[in-house]
């Protein structure tokens, strides 16, 4: 019994752990896709903040300059996915499509140029890193059945950046809902054109959302390279970007189910970790794909309205004009 | 504003040029920024793309691909739609394909061979079926889906790779060699026939293939009823409706035909190369489709250009990284990712500036302050 839920606690954390890059990036992409800007560019965004994350720390070994730099860079990514999207109303998708390409690039080229290890940045040392937190009480509360058993496992010994990750979805929802730049956000992805009537800039309020997208994501990338592991490598992000793309669908664009769309997105990758070689009684073993394809499938399945229908924000994808002569 | 529209010469051929000259601009400065002489990389480039005939072959061999990606990505475009799943499409190719020849070895070529073919299309085909369908009558994203299906398309060839399709006592995720008959001749073979000598390159017959390909899409988009269709519902879906043209029929045929040219990207690498089904053998095609395309503005002609540049760069970019061990082969994705940023989402910056001094230089003050927006997608 107490080893069945001592394997439990393991998954738990483990998903909580997988599941935060992919908070952060499925954050970004709600303001950005909230405010009518489509983001496809993720990904990107969180590979260049990963490698500036890593870049920076492993020269100045100080994990604040390594997130500073890592906002940094994926925001400049965001202001060109902006400067595309908004200012020269070009075709967001492949504004995307080309950050992602670029940060793919980029990272590779750069970090072997620089470092000369292959593309990986140097081995941080933990001072370089966001190590884990011990809660207060966590070691006393491990005596205690359950509760405290949850709390010093779950709860306890992480990164500051998760404990950010976590705070950001209350603090999302408080900006979205109850604040009037997040009433005006919204608006202006759905109706932009009641926003300029209304004697706003539909122009400056995409860019704060798209930028804000940039600061998450950055925030995401720091976490895989200078709290999860102690270096930047290629391709760090392998697809987490995309993973959360889907999960911002499955959440229908509305922060408190992204929480839930990505923790469940990570326990499956947590499940499928764990699950490599075990036979099940009856079943035999599980192939480990099936379970990575599973947000995908599920994805796909919910977008074709199987499952209750996704509707994205109204305006999103299309450049505003204010002047249609 | 009624202003006089700008020559074609200007919109379809200056401002792509100049599209493209600044990525290639950009790239340059990268180079430079670690520390190395971009123009000195361009000749090693240029030389070891184009000054050999083992350069040449590899050259035209990474082309290959790269027509039927780009043509793959062009003929969803001129329906409207974004199809960002060459890369899945051109996985399921080669597992249609490897099916056909692991299947039916027995075939005499001249029936096996054609069979793989039609395979590879066929599967690529059916790989963008769900999302065309879902884009076509459920109004689902087919950009999210088919980047969802990209996904899947890697996993399944993982999960078969490792599992029931591979090779007894490997230890690589690939299948078995296919017969002789499954596999399409290398061009140094096929010139030997002729009596002529050339250079052995992975060169393969589907190069004919790419540029049939070629004339089948321009034939197929501009002279054509269907391609008519095609156009019109990429340009306006509404006023389809009143010309009696189904958008969602169009729509799912059009993409139909964008997964069939990218499934046929496998002929190359497998029926051509590797003689037996591999892991990530796709390598990026399909997304390098995505800036051939751009690069060509959707035109086939366009395209086999295009698709000759990134062919150029791939194999340049080879002998660069061997030549000058700073400058990695990813290089080349920082030019390709410059290409679709310049080309594709910013491709009206330099439109208006250019027009004016158009404009200007023939005393046509009037001429259109907009160039011809005659966009992508």
């Amino acid at each position: 019994m107490s080893d069945a839920f001592q394997i439990m606690l393991l998954a738990v954390d483990s998903a909580v752990r997988l599941s935060v890059p992919l908070l952060f990036a499925c954050l970004a992409g709600l303001y950005s896709e909230r405010a009518g800007v489509v983001d496809i560019g993720l990904e990107g965004k969180m590979l260049i903040g990963a490698f500036a994350a890593g870049a920076a720390a492993s020269v100045v070994p100080n994990p604040w300059l390594g997130l500073l730099a890592a906002v940094l860079a994926s925001v400049l990514f965001a202001l060109i996915h902006g400067f595309a999207s908004i200012s020269q109303r070009g075709n967001q998708i492949v504004s995307g499509v080309a950050i992602n390409v670029l940060a793919s690039g980029l990272t590779a080229v750069l970090g072997n140029a620089w470092f000369n290890q292959g593309g990986r940045t140097p081995q941080l040392p933990n001072t370089a890193r966001f190590n884990e937190i011990t809660l207060p009480f966590a070691v006393e509360a491990r005596t205690v059945p359950f509760i405290g058993e949850f709390y010093h496992e779950v709860v306890s010994g992480h990164s500051v950046l998760v404990y950010i990750a976590l705070t950001l979805v209350p603090l999302t929802w408080f900006g979205l809902y109850r604040t009037s730049w997040g009433l005006r956000l919204r608006a202006v992805g759905e109706n932009p054109a009641a926003v300029d009537t209304a004697g706003l800039s539909v122009t400056r309020l995409r860019y704060s959302a798209v930028v804000v997208a940039g600061i998450l994501c950055g925030f995401g990338g720091a976490y895989l390279a200078i709290a999860q592991s102690a270096s930047f490598i290629t391709d760090m992000t392998a697809g987490k970007g995309f993973i959360a793309l889907a999960a911002l669908i499955f959440a229908k664009w509305r922060p408190w189910p992204a929480l839930g769309a990505c923790f469940l997105f990570g326990l499956l990758d947590a499940v499928a970790l764990r699950i490599q070689g075990v036979n099940f009684p009856g079943i035999g073993q599980v192939p480990v794909q099936a379970i990575q394809a599973l947000p995908y499938i599920l994805t796909v399945v919910l977008l074709a309205g199987f499952i209750g229908k996704a509707i994205p924000p109204k305006a999103v994808g299309i450049p505003y004009l204010k002047d249609r002569s | 504003m009624s202003a006089r529209p700008v020559p074609v010469w200007l919109s379809a051929g200056v401002v792509p040029l100049v599209n493209v000259a600044v990525a290639f601009l950009a790239a340059g400065l990268v180079v430079a920024l670690i520390g190395e002489n971009p123009l000195e990389a361009l000749q090693i480039m240029l030389r070891g793309a184009l000054g050999s005939q083992y350069g040449l072959g590899y050259t035209l061999y990474y082309t290959t691909s790269f027509i039927f990606t780009g043509l793959a990505v062009a003929v969803a475009f001129h329906a409207g739609h974004f199809n960002i799943g060459g890369e899945g499409q051109a996985l399921m190719g080669g597992l249609g394909a490897a099916l056909v020849a692991l299947g039916l070895p027995f075939l005499p070529w001249p029936l096996l061979l054609p069979l793989c073919v039609l395979g590879a299309i066929a599967a690529g085909a059916a790989w963008v079926f769900i999302p065309a369908y879902l884009q076509a009558y459920r109004g689902s994203h087919v950009v999210i889906t088919t980047i969802m299906f990209n996904f899947l398309a890697g996993t399944l060839l993982v999960y078969l790779l490792v599992g029931p399709l591979k090779m007894t006592g490997s230890m690589a995720p690939e299948t078995a060699k296919f017969v002789p008959g499954a596999t399409l001749p290398l061009m140094n073979q096929m010139a030997a026939w002729f009596g002529l000598t050339i250079t052995r390159t992975p060169l393969n017959l589907s190069f004919v293939f790419a540029i049939l390909a070629a004339i089948f899409v321009w034939v197929l988009i501009w002279r054509t009823r269907l391609g008519y269709a095609i156009r019109t519902v990429g340009a306006n879906p509404d006023a389809a409706v009143y010309a009696g043209i189904s958008p969602a029929r169009i729509t799912v045929i059009a993409l139909l035909i964008s997964g069939g040219l990218a499934g046929l990207m496998a002929t190359n690498e497998i029926l051509g190369v590797q003689g037996r089904l591999i892991n990530e053998f796709a390598a990026g095609a399909g997304f390098v489709g995505i800036a051939v395309a751009l690069m060509g503005r959707g035109h086939p002609f366009g395209i086999v250009l295009a698709a000759l540049l990134f062919g150029v760069l791939y194999q340049g970019g080879a002998e660069l990284a061997f030549d000058k061990p700073k400058i990695t082969r990813e290089m080349i994705i920082v030019i390709q990712g410059f290409v679709i940023l310049f080309a594709g989402a910013l491709e009206m910056m330099f439109a208006d500036q250019i027009a004016q001094l158009y404009g200007r230089l023939t005393g046509k003050a009037d001429v259109a302050t907009k160039a011809s927006a005659k966009g992508q997608a």
